[in-house]
């Protein structure tokens, strides 16, 4: 078969796979799935600047919660409609993280580390801080309401925003793909591999580190604000550094130095507490960290690794 | 060195005599209170392969790290063809058309043969992140011809077959091939090789040192050569410079700089000349 005709037939299956939910999952289960896209977005940028671009950030959770907020005091404050807040979640987190990445980068290796994990610690005490408080509705928050489907469409609100979210994380997951197989996805991994021969070749460190530092806060931003939509409720307590953390995890499981990487990691985040809380109500928590373990021992480079694998063993056997 | 050898060079070096593409003046480098590099001058030519040696603690890799812009020197200059490269950016380098390689090989060990070779296209690309993200034609069109120029060194280098293979699995003798292209990618006017024997077999030495002067007459391009391997060097040299103490000692055909009383008291010690006097 030909290549390119081949390559469509895939990504019309897997699209048409991704939509089958709509019409037969829950509206809970939607509402998880929408929560998938959120967080995949937000890995994704991680897979980006630590898997693709080898910086170590452990902030992701700060920028994510920038873009919901973004999103949510846009909404709640300016009346502007949902769907115009996410291009405007994704300039300002960009912003941000450029802002915030290049001292950190012109330090580099692990005070980049130092500056996202502060400000994964200091976000939430921001958003209750006074002076910010009629913005951010404090500790109380601020409450969101769904959005219902457009243009009459005959969907509920879950079915709507699984299909928006669905959307833009297909577009944007579409974009980091041509990225990282552009020339500026190739001196990303040229800097991670061997920074000073990088340099030797043109690539100036300073300038993409920072950039891909922007790109990645960007996505999260994206991320962010889709996620404030779907739980149409934003307070400080959603974004402390747990969530950084649990994007780390979602980075390291999917694959980190890969694409689709970002998806699995998140569907794990997603789905994989609550299944280990019914494995044992007493220690989730436990229960979560063993099978942390079993993946590192089976799926050392990522689940995306462990697939591609697989696929190439497919291949040679055929 | 073997009478073949030495036919060859007298035939290319010959030729390869012109205006200087680099001038090293006066270039001093000290550490702390040591001088590394001691008021060090010399030319290069175009289309000339200059060797630099010295014996260990010469100044000769400082030397290729000043050139390389690793280092900051603070007294002297190197101008490079009518540019002083004394605080040009590294990753300016190679715009200027200074390319290099590394002593113990720095490929993109997560890339394939030909992505390597491509990173050393990406300075003649001007498209950015957006225009790449959304593959607009700009793009499109740096990364066909990034493509397309590694495919022909790849031809060039007989890698056709390694071409996808990723890079970290080759062989030490074709990862050093590989960093060759990558260098040669950027279509340089200098090419700096830091020890590039180094780690190679006897066999895999005879083959670098024609492919070395097969790059200078494919490309027509300057070779500076920093190397311990004195076989290789008067082999494939023009001319060599010697370094001493931070000092140059001699700089001459290999002929002359064999038969130079320093370079042989320098390498074999007093006692040594005493005895050939």
């Amino acid at each position: 078969m030909n290549a390119n005709l081949s390559r469509l037939l895939r990504a019309v299956f897997v699209v048409a796979a991704l939509l089958v939910p709509l019409f037969f999952a829950s509206g809970y289960q939607l509402f998880q799935l929408t929560l998938v896209v959120a967080y995949a977005l937000s890995v994704l940028g991680k897979n980006l600047v630590t898997g693709f671009g080898g910086q170590v950030s452990l902030g992701q959770g700060a920028f994510y919660a920038v873009g919901a907020y973004t999103a949510a005091i846009l909404m709640e404050h300016f009346d502007v409609p949902y769907w115009a807040t996410i291009p405007v979640a994704a300039v300002t987190t960009g912003m941000v993280g450029l802002a915030l990445g290049l001292p950190a980068l012109r330090l580099g290796g692990l005070y980049l580390a130092l500056v996202t994990f502060s400000m994964a610690v200091s976000v939430p005490q921001l958003l209750k801080y006074k002076l910010f408080e009629d913005w951010t509705g404090g500790v109380q928050g601020i409450v969101l309401l769904k959005p219902d489907a457009p243009f009459g469409l005959d969907l509920n609100p879950d079915q709507w925003l699984y299909l928006f979210s669905f959307v833009v994380g297909a577009a944007l997951f579409l974009a980091a793909n041509n990225l990282v197989r552009s020339r500026i996805g190739l001196a990303m991994r040229a800097i991670r591999d061997q920074p000073l021969a990088a340099e030797a070749m043109g690539v100036e460190l300073a300038r993409y580190k920072t950039l891909t530092f922007g790109v990645g806060a960007l996505f999260a931003g994206v991320g962010g604000a889709l996620g404030a939509i779907a739980v149409g409720f934003v307070s400080p307590d959603s974004f402390t550094i747990a969530l950084s953390l649990t994007l780390f995890v979602g980075m390291v499981i999917g694959g980190a130095s890969s694409i689709s990487g970002a998806i699995y990691g998140a569907v794990f985040i997603v789905f994989m507490p609550n299944l280990a809380e019914e494995i044992s109500k007493a220690v989730p928590g436990a229960i979560f960290g063993a099978i942390l373990i079993l993946f590192m021992f089976f799926a050392p480079g990522g689940i995306a690794s462990l697939l591609e694998a697989q696929l190439r063993r497919l291949r040679a056997a055929r | 060195m073997s009478a073949a050898a030495q036919a060859a060079n007298s035939a290319e070096g010959g030729a390869a005599r012109g205006g200087a593409l680099m001038r090293v003046s006066g270039v001093e480098m000290r550490f702390g209170g040591i001088v590394a590099l001691d008021g060090v001058s010399f030319d290069v030519g175009h289309r000339e392969i200059c060797g630099l040696i010295g014996p260990n603690g010469s100044g000769k890799t400082t030397m290729f790290n000043c050139i390389s812009g690793f280092y900051r020197y603070t007294v002297g200059d190197i101008v490079f063809d009518g540019t002083s490269i004394k605080d040009l950016a590294r990753h300016r380098m190679v715009e200027l058309g200074i390319g290099r390689t590394f002593q113990n090989v720095a490929l993109f060990r997560s890339m394939t043969v030909r992505q390597n070779m491509m990173v050393g296209h990406h300075y003649r690309g001007t498209s950015g992140f957006l225009s790449n993200a959304l593959r607009l034609p700009r793009a499109r069109a740096d990364g066909r011809e990034a493509a397309r120029q590694a495919d022909e060194l790849i031809e060039l280098l007989e890698l056709g077959a390694q071409a996808n293979l990723p890079v970290g699995g080759l062989p030490f003798g074709w990862q050093k091939r590989v960093e060759l292209g990558r260098a040669m990618i950027a279509a340089p006017k200098l090419l700096l090789l830091d020890e590039p024997a180094a780690g190679l077999n006897h066999g895999e030495v005879d083959e670098l040192g024609a492919l070395i002067k097969r790059l200078r007459s494919h490309f027509s391009l300057s070779i500076l050569l920093v190397e311990h391997h004195m076989s290789l060097v008067m082999q494939v040299s023009d001319r060599v410079v010697a370094l001493e103490f931070g000092r140059k000692i001699a700089d001459g055909t290999p002929e002359e700089v064999q038969r130079d009383p320093e370079v042989i008291r320098a390498y074999l010690g007093e006692g040594e000349e005493a005895a050939h006097v």
